[in-house]
């Protein structure tokens, strides 16, 4: 987990004016669309559009996602193709299985090959959205070391589900749970789904909160307007940070001390808690908030 | 180099801003270009270079274009130009 991802946003693939804007809008990602976003019609121009941009367009250091359409559908196939050539960041598959990565991982090591390019450098990212990815999430996650991270696509599984998908979110409650603590055990991102009324701030942070509280690791945005509400929830707050600095200071004294185990405010300290303790610091750092 | 042959009318890109709108039909007479843009004397020459280059780059010799720009970046133009000749094959 070492990239910063608190927030991905989707971009619409075949908008121009919104592609050549995507690297300054302040998102940690951007997710290029070739699939809900583009029309049927559209397709074969969006594919082409996001690999010129991929290769053009200055996205000053914000990290290039491209989801594309799936691999059962008749333009899966030549989006990896085409897509991956112009070499993306991420390629994320929409409802992915362990065969629809263990696929694409195949095609664009073919790729990396034939165009000589630095073998494994395009990353994954599975998209879970279906009743079966949510339960076989951890083998999706196994099926390539190109997998750093999973993204829930709540729409889509509750439609599977065949249930109401409510603002408040119990009812995807469980699959949150399973994909952040798989994620967590193979220690790669959870990005939570999009909160769809991007008129909700208020929602938004809420909902952002639940996620961050089970251990997702960021989310999806649809909207540029909700990128600083996410930024705010998952930025570690001053009195983590403070206890965090006071942690490790503990760590560097009983180390000069000769001490193998010691205490802080009247609490054993081990390595979960230093590990945490790290965490914080790094992802405090990399937010330029100490 | 290989050969397409443009033989029916096709069109891609919007007229929404930094985009471009593309007709391409068969021309008896090589590649013709008509343009038009909102930046025409700033770019004007730049755009047809951009389209004539993709145009060659892709092995056309027969293709009338009608180009409508918004304001398209050359990554845009050439991949609108593109998309048209592969609907035109």
């Amino acid at each position: 987990m070492s990239t910063l991802r608190r927030t991905m946003l989707f971009m619409p693939g075949n908008n121009p004016g919104m592609l050549q804007n995507a690297g300054i809008l302040g998102a940690d990602s951007v997710i290029l669309d070739l699939e809900d976003a583009v029309n049927t019609t559209e397709k074969d121009s969006a594919r082409i559009l996001v690999r010129n941009a991929i290769k053009n367009v200055d996205f000053c250091g914000t990290e290039v996602v491209v989801r594309i359409n799936p691999l059962s559908t008749e333009f899966g196939y030549q989006d990896v193709k085409v897509i991956a050539e112009s070499g993306p960041d991420i390629i994320m598959v929409p409802k992915a299985t362990e065969e629809d990565i263990k696929t694409v991982d195949e095609m664009i090591c073919r790729i990396e090959d034939e165009n000589n390019t630095q073998k494994g450098k395009i990353k994954l990212f599975a998209l879970i959205e279906t009743a079966y990815g949510v339960e076989n999430v951890y083998n999706i996650i196994k099926s390539s070391k190109r997998v750093v991270g999973i993204l829930l696509g709540a729409e889509d599984l509750t439609a599977d589900l065949e249930i109401e998908r409510t603002k408040s979110g119990e009812e995807i409650m469980y699959a949150r749970n399973k994909i952040a603590i798989s994620c967590r055990a193979c220690r790669i991102d959870a990005i939570d789904t999009p909160f769809t009324d991007t008129d909700d701030l208020e929602g938004l942070k809420n909902d952002t909160k639940k996620g961050k509280s089970i251990g997702m690791t960021g989310k999806a945005a649809i909207s540029p307007r909700q990128i600083d509400t996410i930024h705010e929830v998952y930025a570690p707050s001053d009195k983590e940070i403070a206890y965090a600095q006071r942690v490790i200071k503990a760590v560097e004294d009983a180390k000069r001390q000769g001490k193998g185990a010691f205490s802080l405010d009247g609490k054993m300290v081990d390595a979960p808690i230093i590990t945490r303790a790290k965490t914080i610091l790094e992802k405090a750092k990399s937010m330029a908030i100490v | 180099m290989s050969f397409l042959n443009i033989k029916k009318p096709a069109r891609a890109g919007t007229m929404e801003s930094n985009d471009i709108y593309i007709m391409i039909q068969p021309c008896d007479e090589g590649n013709k270009i008509q343009l038009e843009s909102t930046v025409i004397k700033q770019f004007g020459k730049q755009i047809e270079k951009a389209i004539e280059e993709t145009l060659a780059e892709l092995g056309v010799k027969n293709a009338y274009i009608v180009a409508k720009d918004r304001g398209a970046l050359d990554c845009t133009i050439r991949a609108r130009i593109e998309t048209a000749v592969m609907r035109a094959i």
